[in-house]
């Protein structure tokens, strides 16, 4: 059960299949991510990238395959996914701040109720984020009152609270106005600077080139290919590669 | 180039000027409102002429007591008065901590309260000294709110500690010497009237939330039973249910427990009006973006706390409108109570013009019973919607 802390293999996926009733969104997926490796994954829309990070906590369910993380496999025993989901912070497109809670609230929450961390404590650690990210003077306002850059710093915050040993990035600047995609980029670059694993999938190629160890293509659900930053933009291999790399990069 | 700022054009405001907008702004304009008054004046006319010169109007005078409390012993209405002084404190308390989201409540008694003030010294009925003090306890708990350290956990508890305090105030217990049993059957007219609604109302959000939740478990088991129960409430009306739990309930329960007409018929309420609950919570549960589960459970939390602390506290925020609406609606409900013999305010209006010396009053009596229902409608809705706006409900 051990064998993550031997190897570093934080996450380890073997074949993984998935079907949305007859569709097969995911077809054989194996990857292997070392513990501190930041790995971006890009590939068109419908691509199954993000039906795939999902699967990495179990937000969407895997029907075939393996899927370890940090020596927990994922299946149905509710404690590994519970302890997994501990461990696995995660950012959305849309931020799916709660919009009931105030910032801080929404930072706290989890901490106090799911790690028993004392109010004091949290609260002290969530300022702390806040500051982090840039905007500890938003601390009692709702997420309405903040533009997008700002909710989906907070949304960063809050998943570093639970203090992760990995971050899952879904398209999480693919919402933003393009004048707030720096900040939120700002923020996950030093994120990954830290030395935190981190699997994004992004097509902010700026963010890719200055941080990622790997990058992966995605297309019709399989991985078409993957390498360093230098080989994906100055060699890559494939056609289709080829092919959607001019699309994005064109402008 | 600079900015011009231009300010907003001048509009002709005042009554003065919205009358002449809106009922004399063309010709036919003015004939259409000249033909309603026309018409008004000769339906109303003679209402009001009857109203001012034939209407016995003591029967209501008279028989005021009867109409509050029905039957109530007149040596325990002390009782009645300290339930209405907390009720006072906690609408007070209530405002000075939550502000605005209580304001329009408080306000509403407040100029209640004023109101019967006025009307009893008009009338030189012993009661305005009673209504000034509550008045007095609603504004000092008000102070009070707003100094208060950890106001909102203290006036929840306040709240929920209420209803049974009421409770065990007007129905008493004979552990307590002060508070000797008063059967339910005496208690009567508008006390009845709203202890139905109240214990019909908060005795059913628990149990509709519950029946919402199961309707959308995945446990087949659970699902059917909620969608079974709340569809065969929702099948029948209301009077069976209530003629149900007056004769049938005691079928269903052990030989020793008899419990009492007014229970049997709040059991009633409760069962009822659990099933629209039920369905008015769903709809809020329906509102809620698949992202707050997905962002809860990517955070740790499990299904129990993803409810409790992300899910149901907006889906309630939501229909707040819809479960005011239901709260309105079984107060005009209880009024069938009547049929199974219970002494509502509706009963007592009947029972009064069996009096000797008031035969022949229905018009002043049913009148009567008219004002209070709209009167307490209107500020339920006065209130309600005040609370709505304050807390952003529909904006978001």
């Amino acid at each position: 059960m051990n064998e993550t802390n031997n190897t570093q293999e934080i996450i380890i996926c073997r074949d993984v299949h998935k079907w949305f009733d007859h569709f097969h969104v995911l077809k054989g997926i194996s990857l292997t991510v070392q513990k501190g490796e930041v790995i971006v994954i890009f590939g068109p829309s419908g691509s199954g990238k993000s039906t795939f990070i999902r699967c990495l906590n179990r937000l969407e369910e895997h029907q075939k395959g393996q899927i370890i993380v940090d020596g927990k496999e994922l299946g149905n025993d509710v404690r590994n996914v519970e302890t997994v989901r501990q461990e696995v912070g995660m950012v959305f497109q849309q931020f799916n701040l709660f919009p009931h809670l105030t910032v801080i609230q929404n930072i706290t929450l989890a901490p106090f109720w799911v790690k028993r961390v004392p109010k004091e404590q949290s609260r002290e650690l969530a300022m702390q984020l806040l500051r982090r990210v840039g905007i500890p003077e938003q601390a009692d306002k709702y997420p309405a009152q903040l533009s997008g850059g700002q909710q989906q710093r907070v949304a960063i915050a809050r998943a570093l609270a639970m203090q992760p040993r990995i971050m899952l990035f879904d398209e999480p600047t693919s919402a933003l106005d393009p004048e707030m995609i720096k900040e939120v980029l700002d923020v996950m670059v030093e994120l990954a600077k830290t030395g935190m694993t981190i699997v994004a999938v992004t097509h902010e190629m700026g963010f890719a080139r200055a941080v990622a160890n790997r990058m992966i293509f995605f297309d019709k659900g399989e991985i078409v290919e993957q390498g360093t930053p230098h080989q994906i933009f100055n060699n890559p291999q494939s056609d289709r590669t080829k092919l959607f790399l001019s699309q994005i990069l064109r402008h | 180039m600079a900015a011009v700022e231009v300010k907003p054009p001048v509009l002709a405001i005042g009554p003065l000027a919205w009358v002449r907008k809106h009922l004399f702004s063309t010709w036919y304009n003015i004939a259409l409102t000249l033909l309603a008054v026309w018409l008004l004046s000769i339906l109303l006319g003679p209402a009001v002429q009857w109203a001012t010169t034939e209407a016995r109007w003591g029967v209501i005078e008279a028989n005021l007591t009867l109409f509050m409390i029905g039957q109530y012993p007149r040596d325990q209405i002390g009782r009645v008065w300290l339930t209405i002084f907390i009720l006072a404190g906690l609408i007070g308390l209530s405002w000075g901590v939550w502000k605005n989201a209580a304001r329009g409540f408080a306000l509403i008694a407040l100029s209640a309260g004023m109101a019967f003030i006025l009307i009893a010294l008009f009338f030189g009925w012993d009661v305005w000294d009673e209504w000034l003090l509550a008045e007095a306890i609603l504004l000092s708990f008000y102070f009070i709110g707003r100094y208060l350290p950890r106001g909102a956990l203290i006036a929840t508890l306040a709240w929920l500690l209420y209803f049974p305090l009421v409770f065990l105030l007007i129905a008493g217990t004979r552990y307590i010497a002060t508070l000797p049993p008063v059967d339910s059957s005496l208690w009567g007219g508008l006390l009845l009237t709203l202890l139905l609604t109240v214990v019909g109302n908060f005795g059913a959000l628990p149990l509709g939330i519950l029946l919402a939740l199961g309707r959308r478990s995945k446990l087949p088991v659970i699902r059917y039973f909620s969608i079974g129960y709340i569809e065969l409430i929702r099948g029948v009306p209301l009077i069976t249910i209530l003629y149900t739990a007056s004769v049938l309930l005691t079928l269903f329960l052990p030989i020793n427990i008899r419990p009492e007409l007014v229970i049997r018929a709040m059991i009633g309420f409760i069962i009822f009006e659990a099933a629209y609950q039920a369905e008015n919570v769903r709809g809020g549960l329906q509102a809620i973006d698949r992202g707050q589960y997905e962002a809860a459970h990517a955070l740790g939390l499990n299904g129990t706390q993803t409810t409790v602390f992300i899910i149901l506290p907006q889906a309630l925020r939501a229909v707040i409108p819809a479960l005011f609406n239901s709260f309105i609606s079984l107060f005009k409900d209880t009024s069938l109570v009547a049929i199974i013999g219970l002494f509502d305010i509706v009963r007592v209006a009947r029972s009064i013009l069996a009096q000797p010396e008031w035969l022949g009053t229905h018009r002043e009596v049913f009148l009567f019973a008219f004002v209070i229902y709209w009167t307490f409608n209107l500020a339920f809705t006065y209130g309600s919607s005040r609370m709505e706006e304050a807390l952003g409900v529909g904006k978001r």
